[in-house]
């Protein structure tokens, strides 16, 4: 079912304002990863606002939903994400990568609220998140987890390791999200070690397996709900973005996955997300 | 004969007791719990074990995802895969993340004996010894393992403990107190200090008793906490005696012998040897030949402190 006509607006203003922060953060920095960030703007946006069971006051309370950013270098999107759902301050965002801030390159599981762990060496996250998965079956509690992977880092073994383990264990509360944008960070995914088949693959090892256009606030809403519904084995949802997505001279482009816009293209930028 | 007992026996005893104690404590393993006996804790608490398959990386994953949960993981595997293949898992999901993580290296040192080279691990405390963090735990015996156990239960922070596979003879008494952090002498002495970790304790008791028929007076340290290494008690010693011999089943390369020249060289540089295998694989054999053939023995240790004092050994 389709959102509302009010929350949709909610979300096309709200992706939106994230998208502007991303490129303002990146420009501040004058380093960073806009492109993984823009295609994970809708997922990450409705995930937070609409389906994690987090208190921003209460960043550690114990029977939170978790989110693991195993693609941790996308931190641009995901400390605004963080900040406009009120964990610390949205002005915060422009000390990106400053060296006396705590919003560094890739998050840090310690000092900055609303992160469950530190990452940016890549394929760790899904261990992670089945380790809560596990402990909330053990405790009995409804709390879920979450990890974000990117569809390079699937080349990481330990993403396969970790998949083996999720569905092993039944892990219903676990719920994988695959930003599919198809770019990784030298070129094309599929002319670096391509993961055709994805789908299949994620069947293949046990799991409920949703194929959706990562863009589409309902259709990423729907996914998250059949994640939810989905009982005696994990959900994989294959979200097929596009990289730097907002940002014409970003879109599809493997060279804006690590490079900051300058201040002439930052200007550019902005008034393509105005 | 010394009465003995499999480190890793102690370690499973330890691990149940605390166990019925706090429901907190989850056990994982990466297929080898009838190896490491955390089958006994399995047996016990079969909801609380989590056997996570042939997988280090994964198995240190999960163990820090359940720190976030708020348990106490312990994540066992054989010393070598687990700090070799799970290296960086420990530096970004545990230490990183300050998670509350307990990595237990099974198959210490030789005790893996006749599996060979690829099963030996001698570069485990090198390795764990360079994440910040991490405090490396290296028990002599598996009465002092116990106590170690128990210790890097109540430590709030990621721990790394190196157990060992073969029964080794009882050399630590069970009233003495542990600490982690804290050095323990063992004998008192003014001519040289040996400072040993694990169990080559018992090699060291055994050479500095020799040691003193000679007319030797031999300190004896013992270091079950390489890191962090009790500073004070080496710069003491080594401040009386100027001469220092180390002793470990492990490489001289980045673990207790490198552990205690940093200590040394920085505060009290004294005449120094480091005993432990020589930048080198181990090869397959019963541990007692290992031992023999890596010169892990008393009669090293006196050799090598006549040597240091400048005394003419007669062989």
């Amino acid at each position: 079912m389709d959102f509302s006509k009010e929350k949709g607006e909610f979300y096309n203003n709200l992706t939106k304002t994230i998208r502007r922060h991303i490129v303002k953060m990146t420009n501040h920095a004058g380093s960073g990863h806009p492109g993984g960030s823009l295609s994970a703007t809708e997922l990450m946006s409705v995930l937070f606002f609409e389906h994690m069971n987090v208190d921003p006051d209460n960043p550690d309370w114990q029977d939170r939903d978790c989110f693991f950013l195993s693609k941790g270098h996308c931190t641009p999107v995901f400390y605004s994400v963080l900040a406009e759902k009120g964990f610390f301050p949205v002005e915060e965002l422009m000390t990106f990568r400053d060296v006396d801030g705590r919003l560094h390159g890739h998050p840090c599981g310690e000092h900055i609220p609303g992160v469950d762990i530190s990452s940016g060496s890549l394929g760790q996250g899904l261990s992670v998140a089945n380790g809560v998965g596990l402990i909330a079956k053990l405790d009995g509690s409804n709390r879920r987890s979450y990890c974000m992977i990117g569809d390079g880092e699937l080349q990481e073994g330990q993403v396969w390791e970790a998949a083996m383990t999720t569905a092993h264990y039944n892990l219903d509360n676990v719920c994988a999200i695959i930003d599919w944008n198809k770019i990784q960070l030298d070129d094309f995914v599929e002319n670096v070690k391509g993961v055709k088949n994805l789908g299949d693959k994620f069947r293949a090892f046990g799991w409920h397996v949703v194929e959706i256009d990562g863009h589409d606030i309902h259709a990423v809403n729907e996914a998250y709900k059949e994640a939810k519904r989905t009982k005696g084995r994990p959900t994989a949802i294959l979200a097929h973005t596009v990289k730097g997505k907002g940002v014409s001279f970003m879109e599809d482009t493997h060279d804006w996955h690590g490079m900051a816009p300058n201040d002439e293209q930052l200007e550019i930028a902005l008034k393509e997300l105005a | 004969m010394a009465n003995q007992e499999a480190p890793r026996k102690g370690f499973a005893d330890a691990l149940i007791r605390l166990g019925e104690k706090h429901d907190n404590l989850v056990v994982l393993d990466a297929d080898c719990a009838k190896s490491n006996m955390t089958n006994l804790y399995k047996n016990r608490f079969p909801e609380r074990f989590f056997n996570i398959g042939i997988s280090e990386c994964d198995l240190v994953g999960t163990a820090a995802g359940m720190a976030v949960a708020g348990k106490v993981p312990f994540a066992n595997a054989y010393a070598n895969f687990l700090t070799g293949r799970a290296f960086d898992q420990m530096r970004i999901s545990v230490c990183y993340s300050n998670n509350n993580v307990k990595i237990v290296g099974h198959n210490a040192g030789t005790s893996a004996a006749q599996e060979g080279a690829t099963h030996l691990p001698l570069e485990d405390i090198s390795l764990m010894r360079s994440l910040p963090r991490m405090t490396v735990i290296v028990p002599a015996d598996a009465v002092e393992m116990e106590k170690a156990v128990e210790a890097a239960y109540y430590h709030e922070g990621p721990i790394y403990l190196r157990v060992g596979k073969l029964p080794v003879p009882i050399v630590t008494k069970k009233e003495e107190p542990f600490k982690i952090g804290k050095a323990i002498k063992y004998r008192e002495g003014s001519d040289i200090t040996i400072i040993s970790t694990g169990i080559m304790l018992d090699e060291s008791l055994k050479a500095a008793g020799e040691l003193e028929k000679q007319g030797v007076s031999a300190e004896l340290l013992h270091i079950h906490t390489i890191k962090p290494i009790d500073k004070e008690a080496i710069i003491a010693s080594a401040a009386k005696t100027k001469h220092v011999i180390t002793v470990e089943e492990h490489s001289i390369i980045g673990g207790l012998g490198s552990a205690v020249a940093e200590v040394l060289s920085e505060n009290q540089p004294a005449k120094l040897r480091r005993i432990g295998t020589n930048d080198r694989f181990g090869v397959s054999g019963k541990m007692d030949e290992l031992l023999d053939l890596f010169e892990l023995r008393a009669h090293r240790i006196i050799s090598t402190a006549n040597e240091l004092l400048g005394h003419r050994v007669t062989s």
